[in-house]
C-alpha cells in the first residue's frame, strides 16, 4: 500500500524535520487540514472553482498521430488547458481556500518555472489576499514572462540570491519568511515536497487529475486503468496527481521522467533518483542530490520546473519499493520531444512536460498498450528557451 | 561531570555563549577563534557546522556558511581541527548544525567523535523532538551529550513543558519569531514573552538568542534568563577583522563589561 502514515512517512521517507519556530504553523495545518478538506463547505467551494475558474475537467485527448508513431494508444491528460497553463493551479485553489479557513491574511510561495508563482498570484487576486513570491534570481531571468504575469496579478516577486539561485533557494527563502511571519501568513508550497502534511495535502489536491482520468478512460476505452501513466517529476506534484488513484493498482505501471540535464554523469543534472541518496531537504527525508559530506548539490535542468535536487517523499518511496519506474531525460532529448509533440499534435508543451513525452522512447511497452501521458503544462512560458535552443 | 552542567551550577546569571561558523573567515581560524573567545571571558562556545541550505538563518550566517564551505570545511575537517582542542580550551563546547550533514556522517559516529574530542552538547535546529526521542536520544545519552531544543514566542506552554522535560544542558530561547540576524533593541512584546517563560520556572537553564548584539541587549536578556547567545553580531565582527585575537577581545569585553 502506498499511503502516508500517522507520522507523515511514506515508508522510510517523509516526516517533518523543521526548526521549532515552524512547529506551530505546521502543527496547525496538520491538525486541521484533513477535517477542513473533508467538510462539505470546502468541497463545494473547491469543486466549483475547479470547474468554473480552472476549467475542469480537462480533456483526456486521444493523440492519434503520436499513437501511430509509437504503435500504442496514447492519451494526453490536458493539464496544459488549465487556467494559467499548468496543473499547478489545482493545488493553489485548494490551498487558498485552506488558508482562508485557517484565518490567514497573507500568502507566500516559492516558484521555479514561475508556473506555481503565477498560479498562486492568480488565486490571491481571486481572493483578495496579499501575495509574495520568492523566486531564484537565475529563474527570474529565464522565466521573464511569468515574472511579469505575477506582477500584473498584483504579487510581489522577491529574488532569492543565495546558492544556485533556483528553486531550492527560493524554497529556503520562503521557509525563512514563514518563520518571520508565523501568525497571519500561509505558505503555499508548490509541489509534493516540504514537511508533513504538505506532501500529502498537495497530492490530494492534485489527485483530481487521476480521478478524472479514471472516468474519462472508462468512457473512451471501457476501462478505468491504462497500462501505463507517464509524468515528469520535479518535486513531483503533477506525477503524484496522475498516479494517486493508481498507487494501489499494481497492473497500472507508473513512469516518472526526471531531468538528466546534460547527462546523468555530466555533473549538470537533476536526476534525483539516479544520483541521490537519502537525506533531509526542506523538512522531509527523501532522496536528495548531495555530496559525501551532506551538502546539497546544485542541480541543472534546461527546465526551471525540474531544476530541483530532491523529490517528494512519496516518489522516493515509489522508487525505493519499485512501484514507480524512473527514467532520466536529457535536455536535448526533451527539447526535441517538445518539437515532436508540437508537429504531431499541434500542442507546444512546457519543457518540463516534454521530458514525459521523451520517456516514451526509453521504456518498454506492448503494442496496443494504453498509455496516459500527463501533459502538465503548455509551452508559452518557455518560448525564450525554445528560441535560444533553436533546433526546429 | 558534563561541562555545561558544571557551568550552570556555578554561574546562574549573565552566561554568555558565542556562536561562530567553523572554517570562517578562513579555514584554519576555527581553533584560534575558540581560544580567543575563552580568553575574552565568554562562557560557552557554539560552533556552527556549515550547511548549504540553512533555513533558520538570516543573510549574515548564510553568508558565513557559504564562505566556510567554499573554504573546504566539512565535519571530517572540523573533527580534525578540534582533535586536541581540550589542550587549550576548557569552557563548554556545543556543536550546532543542521541534520543532513550529520546523518551522512552517521549519527552514532558523530556522537562518539564528539565525546572523544570533548564536545559537551548539541543543538540541531531541524531535529524535531519526536524524532529525537524515537531515534537519537539513546545515542546522545550514551556519549553524554547534552541536547538543547529551541523555543520561540509561538511555542505553546504545553510544548515548552514537554521540551523542558526532554532537554538537558540548557534551553535555547529564540528571542522573536524570526530567523537569525541582528535587530535593533528588544521590544515590549519580546519582554512579555521572556517574562512569561521565566514565570514557568523550568528545570533547565535558559539562554536567549537571535538578535542579541551588544551590552544592552545582553543585559536585558540576562535579566529574564540565565544569559544570552550572540551569533550574527559576532560573525560580523570577525568577518571584518584584521586581528582576530584583539578584535574578539574588544568585542566580547564590550558586551560583558
Ligand atoms: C508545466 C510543469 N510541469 C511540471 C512541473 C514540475 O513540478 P511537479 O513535479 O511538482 O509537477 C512544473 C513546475 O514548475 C511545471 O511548470
Amino acid at each position: 500500500m502506498i499511503r502516508v502514515d500517522e507520522k507523515g512517512f511514506y515508508g522510510k521517507f517523509g516526516g517533518a524535520y523543521i526548526p521549532e519556530m515552524l512547529h506551530p504553523n505546521i502543527d496547525e495545518l496538520k491538525e486541521n487540514y484533513e477535517q477542513i478538506m473533508a467538510s462539505d463547505e470546502f468541497q463545494v467551494e473547491f469543486r466549483s472553482l475547479l470547474k468554473d475558474f480552472v476549467g475542469r475537467p480537462t480533456p483526456l485527448y486521444f493523440a492519434s498521430r503520436l499513437s501511430e508513431k509509437y504503435g500504442v494508444k496514447i492519451y494526453l491528460k490536458r493539464e496544459d488547458l488549465c487556467h494559467t497553463g499548468a496543473h499547478k493551479v489545482n493545488n493553489t485553489v485548494g490551498q487558498i481556500i485552506m488558508a482562508k479557513k485557517l484565518g490567514k491574511k497573507r500568502i507566500i510561495a516559492e516558484t521555479g518555472a514561475g508556473q506555481h508563482g503565477v498560479a498562486t498570484a492568480t488565486v490571491c487576486a481571486l481572493m483578495g489576499m496579499e501575495c509574495t513570491v520568492y523566486m531564484g534570481a537565475l529563474d527570474i531571468q529565464r522565466q521573464r514572462p511569468n515574472v511579469e504575469r505575477m506582477k500584473i496579478l498584483g504579487a510581489k516577486v522577491v529574488p532569492a540570491t543565495s546558492g544556485s539561485q533556483t528553486l531550492k533557494d527560493a524554497t529556503n527563502e520562503a521557509m525563512r519568511q514563514w518563520i518571520n511571519n508565523p501568525v497571519d501568513t500561509h505558505y503555499i508550497i508548490g509541489s509534493v515536497v516540504g514537511p508533513h502534511p504538505y506532501p500529502e495535502m498537495v497530492a490530494r489536491f492534485q489527485s483530481v487529475i487521476s480521478e478524472e482520468i479514471k472516468w474519462q478512460l472508462k468512457e473512451k476505452e471501457g476501462t478505468e486503468n491504462p497500462d501505463l501513466v507517464i509524468a515528469c517529476v520535479g518535486g513531483g506534484s503533477n506525477a503524484a496527481g496522475a498516479f494517486f488513484h493508481y498507487y494501489n493498482t499494481p497492473e497500472v505501471r507508473l513512469i516518472a521522467a526526471e531531468a538528466a540535464g546534460l547527462g546523468i554523469s555530466s555533473g549538470k543534472s537533476a536526476a534525483t533518483t539516479a544520483l541521490g541518496t537519502p537525506g533531509i531537504l526542506h523538512g522531509s527525508k527523501t532522496l536528495l542530490m548531495q555530496t559525501e559530506d551532506g551538502q546539497v548539490v546544485e542541480p541543472h535542468s534546461i527546465s526551471a520546473g525540474l531544476d530541483y535536487p530532491g523529490i517528494g517523499p512519496v516518489h522516493a518511496h515509489l522508487f525505493d519499493t519499485g512501484r514507480g519506474e524512473f527514467v532520466a531525460v536529457e535536455d536535448e532529448d526533451a527539447m526535441k520531444a517538445g518539437i515532436e509533440l508540437s508537429r504531431l499534435e499541434g500542442i507546444i508543451p512546457a519543457i518540463e512536460t516534454a521530458h514525459a513525452i521523451h520517456a516514451l522512447t526509453m521504456i518498454e511497452y506492448k503494442k496496443d498498450d494504453i498509455i496516459v501521458i500527463n501533459l502538465s503544462g503548455r509551452g508559452d512560458k518557455d518560448l525564450d528557451t525554445y528560441i535560444k535552443w533553436g533546433g526546429y | 561531570m558534563n561541562r555545561i552542567d558544571q557551568l550552570f551550577e556555578k554561574k546562574k546569571d549573565r552566561v554568555l555563549s558565542i556562536y561562530f561558523t567553523a572554517g570562517f573567515p578562513k579555514l584554519e581560524d576555527t581553533l584560534p577563534i575558540m581560544e580567543a573567545i575563552e580568553e575574552a571571558g565568554a562562557d560557552i562556545i557554539e560552533i556552527g557546522v556549515p550547511y548549504s541550505d540553512p533555513i533558520a538563518d538570516g543573510p549574515t550566517i548564510q553568508d558565513s556558511n557559504m564562505i566556510a564551505l567554499n573554504n573546504g570545511m566539512s565535519l571530517k575537517k572540523l573533527f580534525e581541527q578540534l582533535k586536541d582542542m581540550r589542550k587549550t580550551v576548557s569552557i563548554p563546547v556545543v556543536l550546532m548544525g543542521y541534520l543532513n550533514p550529520i546523518i551522512q556522517y552517521g549519527m552514532e559516529n558523530f556522537c562518539k567523535k564528539c565525546q572523544e574530542i570533548g564536545v559537551d552538547g548539541l543543538i540541531l535546529p531541524d531535529l524535531p523532538m519526536q524524532q529525537y526521542l524515537d531515534e537519537y536520544k539513546a545515542v546522545f545519552d550514551q556519549f553524554e551529550l547534552r541536547n538543547t531544543f529551541l523555543i520561540s514566542p509561538q511555542t505553546s506552554e504545553k510544548r515548552i513543558r514537554e521540551i523542558d522535560e526532554h532537554s538537558n544542558g540548557f534551553i535555547y530561547m529564540v528571542s522573536a519569531h524570526s530567523i537569525t540576524g541582528a535587530r535593533s533593541g528588544i521590544s515590549d512584546e519580546q519582554i512579555a514573552y521572556f517574562e512569561r517563560v521565566k514565570a514557568m520556572q523550568l528545570k533547565n537553564p535558559r539562554l536567549i538568542g537571535f538578535g542579541i548584539s551588544d551590552s544592552q541587549t545582553f543585559s536585558t536578556a540576562s535579566t529574564y534568563s540565565n544569559g544570552a547567545i550572540i551569533g550574527s553580531a559576532f560573525i560580523k565582527t570577525i568577518k571584518e577583522s584584521k586581528d582576530l585575537k584583539v578584535d574578539i577581545k574588544t568585542y566580547i569585553s564590550s558586551v560583558i563589561q
